[in-house]
């Protein structure tokens, strides 16, 4: 059974298509980072997922049954991005009050409580919370009766870097358990190592999803190789044209070392003759990052987007 | 039904929390108190009048008052949830719309219903105590008439406020749409019959007429606390057009509990179809 699947989605508002074609999955034990810019579609995604709305064509399945059922939106969390609660009530009364909504244990509240760090504050009105604090219950509420799929906007904003750290152990925990996750977050980096799949939104239509190496393999971006001589750089640039039978091969120096940007697929072919002119010291691999990636598939223009979020 | 409870749950204990429950029982009870008290100054004594006189006077004032607070209570009940950011997260829990909408309905009709037993309870029974040779069933049996009623308006205008609130999108556009109910049903709504009643120079089908009354809950709850006595010279200005009426006590009554059932009835239907 997925965790969510759907199908061929449209969604359309008033006149504009804000989704078209989506295709997209996730399995249970597998966290997936959406990413794109403001406006790319990720919240209707996940609105769409949580059965708020309906799409205008194609099929949601979210946990084997329909989207926004009751029985399936028990099994789902959901922390939404700038997540608010009742500033009277303390943390304790609302998360009571979402267990009683959720049909959860309310022997859960104060155990989850300590698990997000809001311990000492569970009986401090939340308008007296800080922004990572409102984040922190906000996550406890989205953990509240052990969901299936859990889903994160943001969740790593007013979180300060140990606890960002700890969240982020607590989510491949819950992956471990089987829970299917989503993610999503503008601050890249920060995900990639957490992340089993990665699915970018341009202009409300999939660009691009699977996990890292065939995002890299499918935007086919260059490798760079960085290399110490080990005698001298004119020597090892030397080899390197030798071997260098593809154009497109861009060759820099700077202290001392000279980075080579190549293609994945000539990588190795590079590799073996650098190694075997003995005129190499050292060597270190430079992946595209998560970053480089989403630029790719992105293009400028998304870029110029980016600037404006985070 | 869980679900339901626990939204009502909330919105009771937050008009404990806030002293709403506590501030709207001692209005109600102290408007009771004076009124029984001073309701025979006008004849130039001290003391009190009688109990349907009394009850006549605290309808007169209840007008005002109950839709008014009935409105404050439930302006904000989902554009409330909306701009503090609830509303989208409560949806992505296992309660549907309507649920939502009808745990705010009881929890705020609780709310009301308590400040009025409480607020004229008080007062019914502190005349009982201290007023000599009232008689007690009349009293009571007027007191009961006129909590019952006063607690109908009250969900009624409580309706009316859900209709405005799922509506709009910004509290404060809420709140003025709100003010703009009271005054209609309150103080235009008569005043455009008799204007009505005056232009029309008695041309106006007179079998008609009178049924103009029911599409008042407030004029409906006058009549209902007034006619019950039987005396309807206590009836003034447009009122006198419900001694008319064919349909009595019990006609009455059904107009107010569908003065209640089909402005919830819009406003769920109404919130079904919002888009979050």
């Amino acid at each position: 059974m997925s965790c969510f699947r759907l199908e061929n989605v449209s969604y359309r508002y008033d006149k504009s298509l804000v989704l078209h074609g989506i295709d997209l999955r996730l399995e249970p034990g597998e966290i997936l980072g959406l990413f794109g810019h403001n406006g790319a579609g990720k919240t209707t995604s996940i609105k769409l997922i949580l059965g708020l709305m309906q799409p205008t064509q194609g099929t949601v399945s979210v946990l084997g049954g329909q989207a926004g059922d009751p029985q399936v939106t028990q099994y789902i969390g959901y922390l939404p991005e700038n997540v608010m609660f009742y500033p009277q009530l303390t943390g304790r009364e609302i998360l009571s009050h979402f267990a009683r909504l959720k049909g959860a244990s309310l022997r859960q509240v104060p155990a989850l409580l300590e698990q997000v760090g809001l311990g000492d504050a569970m009986d401090a009105r939340t308008k007296t919370y800080s922004k990572g604090m409102r984040q922190r219950l906000g996550l406890a509420q989205a953990l509240l009766g052990k969901p299936k799929l859990l889903m994160l906007d943001e969740p790593t904003v007013g979180l300060d870097p140990v606890a960002t750290a700890d969240l982020y152990r607590l989510l491949r925990d819950l992956r471990d358990e089987g829970t299917g996750i989503v993610l999503c977050s503008h601050v890249l980096p920060g995900v990639e190592p957490y992340i089993d799949r990665a699915a970018i939104l341009t202009e409300g239509s999939l660009k691009a999803a699977g996990d890292l190496a065939a995002l890299r393999r499918q935007a086919n971006m260059p490798v760079t190789l960085s290399l110490d001589p080990a005698h001298s750089i004119s020597a090892l640039e030397k080899v390197i044209d030798s071997a260098a039978t593809s154009s497109g091969l861009m060759i820099k120096t700077d202290n001392g070392r000279l980075r080579v940007d190549v293609q994945p697929r000539e990588k190795m072919a590079l590799l073996q003759t650098v190694m075997a002119s003995g005129e190499v010291a050292d060597v270190s691999i430079h992946q595209p990052s998560l970053e480089d990636i989403y630029v790719h598939f992105i293009g400028s223009g998304g870029l110029a987007h980016r600037g404006g979020s985070q | 039904m869980n679900s339901i409870w626990t939204i009502a749950r909330k919105e009771l204990s937050d008009s404990l929390r806030n002293r709403w429950l506590m501030a709207i029982s001692l209005v109600f009870a102290t408007l009771a108190l004076g009124i029984a008290w001073f309701g025979a100054a006008a004849s130039g004594q001290v003391g009190y009048a009688s109990t349907p006189a009394t009850i006549a006077s605290l309808a007169s004032l209840g007008i005002f008052l109950i839709p008014l607070i009935a409105l404050l209570l439930a302006y904000d009940a989902i554009v409330g949830e909306e701009e503090g950011g609830t509303l989208l997260l409560l949806m992505t829990y296992p309660l549907s719309r309507s649920q939502l909408l009808l745990g705010k309905f009881l929890g705020h009709g609780l709310t009301l219903a308590l400040a009025t037993l409480i607020g004229f309870g008080v007062a019914g029974v502190a005349i009982a105590l201290l007023v000599e040779d009232v008689a007690i069933t009349n009293l009571a049996v007027a007191m009961f008439r006129f909590i019952a009623s006063t607690v109908l308006l009250g969900w009624g205008f409580i309706a009316l406020a859900y209709v405005v609130s799922v509506r709009v999108s910004e509290k404060p556009i809420a709140a003025g749409l709100a003010l703009a109910i009271w005054f209609f049903f309150v103080l235009i709504f008569d005043l455009m019959l008799l204007g009505t009643l005056v232009a029309s120079e008695g041309k106006f089908n007179a079998e008609l007429l009178p049924w103009l009354l029911m599409l008042n809950p407030t004029d409906i709850y006058r009549l209902l606390n007034i006619v019950a006595f039987g005396d309807t010279g206590q009836l003034s200005g447009v009122l006198s057009l419900g001694a008319d009426l064919p349909i009595g006590a019990a006609g009455l009554w059904i107009g107010l509990v569908l003065w209640f059932a089909i402005p919830l009835a819009a406003a769920l239907l109404l919130f079904r179809n919002r888009r979050i």
